[in-house]
């Protein structure tokens, strides 16, 4: 994917690239339920990041997501899109300037990829060549070949061109906020690796406000700017950075959900760039290498697999960076301050 | 309507039809213009008409179930004792009201076709896959493009069966038709019969209306693989 071209400058002009989102004292409570499904739930993602909404089952993620594009009305407080309150819009005028992306994606069969992935410039009456163009040029953006794919059928992609399609398709309108429910849930742990990544890449293209839910912890970590955890009820445990939620899990809740292993997925957001290397003329070096790009995380395995013996970091160019330690990784760590995030880092 | 009797004991028709042998092309070469093609044609408008009036009525009643369940129940129940009622009968039923017309013949084969094209056409729409309905909503269709973009698409192939079996179904109950009102290839067929069975004549229009009946039921497969591409693909 060449990011470099695709960078958008179409969409209609009424649409703010990102908007930000605001939840403010949301509830959601189901005629007949004592316990409502979501209780005065705040929080706010500033425009053009990715907010993860995760939790166990039944924790009212989903439910949270929908309550922003009104496929599920509120009963309670408001969501503000761009400072406006959705509840102030036709659900149907809304609905078109925000993407829609879930997990089993549900591009409609008997539309080729090219009408799938117009269905909103459609819905907003795009003339032909305009809808068009947008077409290929989303196709490209998600790796594909316009002249090759547009006129098949969904039936004819694999999983995960049809989860790039899903994407592409949520994108058509240049949309200021997307909706994402599981997008990668049903796709197999290697393909689902590789369209996070390619995801990441379209993300820092785009640069949309984005609403992502999972029930992955790990994948929280490594789409979310920002994390807001969910506990049963629909009430929130808590709303940070990655590094923060890893580094200060505000209770027992949130530290269990994270994982004991925290330590090691807050190795994983820095990589050995971000350390204060030992510099290489003190310490001696066994004389293995390993590469300055590399996350903490691996590092760290890399040097227990040494035995423990510092290793040698070299950047790009083969130029000796510095000295990794495993006393080093260890200070970070106990640094008060969380480490850099990687993202934010750049 | 032409009746036509066979002369046995006149030596026009040649000793073939005089004698009732299994098939007399003569018969079919003299009589083809005045009695069978006119029985052909009245079949196809009489089985165009219960069709087309059919399925208007089964979709509005289908899209009425699909936005309120509690319908279905009734009106899956009210077609399917319409379907139970054996033909005959039913247009006996009618006949005091209609007369022995056309209109009394559509309005019972209209009745046949209800059951079919109902339930075909319900099935059809609550066969779209939820996902599919959610990103239409979600996507920002109101209801009624959502119906007529996405979920009416994706139901054609259950609602072209539904048509295929209604139409097959209709071409052989009006057969029955001519009873009442004495048109279509049942007209000859009951000629044959009361003509101590000639056999020429039954063997011809009972023939007509199994063609016929395959015709349609070609003709409604190339419709159907025509208005859905995307299911060729799989």
């Amino acid at each position: 994917m060449d990011i470099a071209d695709t960078a958008q400058h179409e969409g209609p002009p009424s649409f703010a690239q990102a908007a930000t989102l605001e939840f403010r004292n949301v509830s959601k409570r189901y005629p007949g339920n004592r316990e409502p499904a979501i209780e005065d739930l705040s929080f706010e993602v500033p425009a053009g990041e990715v907010c993860v909404l995760v939790g166990p089952s039944g924790c009212g993620k989903t439910t949270a997501m929908r309550l922003v594009n009104r496929l599920i009305a509120l009963t309670g407080g408001d969501i503000l899109l761009g400072g406006q309150s959705v509840l102030d819009r036709r659900p149907d005028d809304l609905r078109k300037e925000i993407g829609y992306v879930i997990q089993q994606i549900g591009l409609f069969p008997h539309l080729t990829i090219a009408d799938n992935i117009a269905t909103v410039p459609r819905l907003l009456g795009w003339d032909k060549q305009r809808m068009t163009e947008r077409t290929d040029e989303l196709l490209r953006l998600i790796g594909m070949d316009p002249e090759e794919m547009r006129n098949r059928y969904p039936a004819q992609l694999s999983g995960g061109q049809r989860q790039r399609v899903g994407v592409a398709r949520a994108l058509a309108a240049d949309p200021p906020l997307m909706l994402m429910d599981e997008p990668f849930g049903a796709i197999d742990p290697i393909s689902r690796e590789r369209l996070q990544d390619e995801f990441l890449r379209l993300q820092a293209a785009v640069r949309k406000t984005i609403v992502f839910v999972t029930h992955d912890i790990d994948e929280a970590i490594k789409m979310g700017d920002r994390i807001a955890i969910l506990r049963e009820g629909g009430r929130l445990a808590q709303f940070a950075t990655p590094a923060e939620l890893l580094a200060h899990p505000a209770d027992d809740f949130v530290a269990q959900f994270v994982g004991a292993d925290r330590a090691l997925k807050r190795l994983a957001l820095s990589t050995l760039a971000d350390l204060k290397l030992i510099a290489p003329n003190g310490t001696p070096a066994n004389g293995e290498r390993v590469a300055l790009r590399t996350n903490v995380r691996d590092a760290l395995s890399l040097l227990l697999a040494a035995g423990g013996r510092p290793l040698t970091v070299v950047d790009d160019g083969e130029r000796v960076a510095g000295l990794v330690t495993i006393d080093l990784i260890g200070g970070v760590l106990a640094e008060a301050a969380s480490p850099p995030d990687r993202r934010a880092a750049h | 309507m032409t009746v036509v009797i066979p002369n046995f004991s006149s030596g026009g028709g040649g000793s073939c039809e005089s004698e009732n042998h299994l098939f007399c092309v003569d018969w079919v070469r003299r009589n083809w213009s005045g009695v069978l093609e006119p029985a052909l044609g009245q079949h196809v408008v009489l089985t165009l008409i219960a069709v087309g009036i059919g399925f208007v009525l089964a979709l509005g009643m289908a899209l009425a179930a699909y936005r309120l369940s509690w319908l279905e129940r009734p009106l899956g129940i009210g077609t399917a004792i319409l379907y139970t009622i054996p033909s005959l009968a039913l247009f006996e039923i009618l006949a005091p009201f209609f007369g022995p017309t056309r209109t009394t013949a559509e309005i019972a084969l209209v009745g046949y076709t209800l059951l079919i094209l109902f339930r075909n056409i319900l099935t059809g729409l609550r066969e779209v896959p939820p996902e599919v309905r959610d990103t239409a909503r979600g996507m920002g269709m109101t209801a009624r493009q959502s119906l007529f973009r996405v979920e009416l698409p994706l139901a054609l192939p259950a609602i072209m069966a539904g048509l295929r079996i209604a139409t097959v179904t209709v071409i052989s109950l009006a057969t029955v038709a001519a009873y009442i009102c004495n048109q279509g290839l049942g007209a000859p067929i009951f000629t044959a019969i009361n003509e101590n069975v000639f056999k020429t004549e039954l063997i011809c229009a009972g023939g007509l209306a199994i063609m016929l009946a395959i015709v349609a039921d070609i003709i409604l497969v190339g419709v159907q693989r025509l208005l859905t591409p995307w299911a060729r693909t799989r």
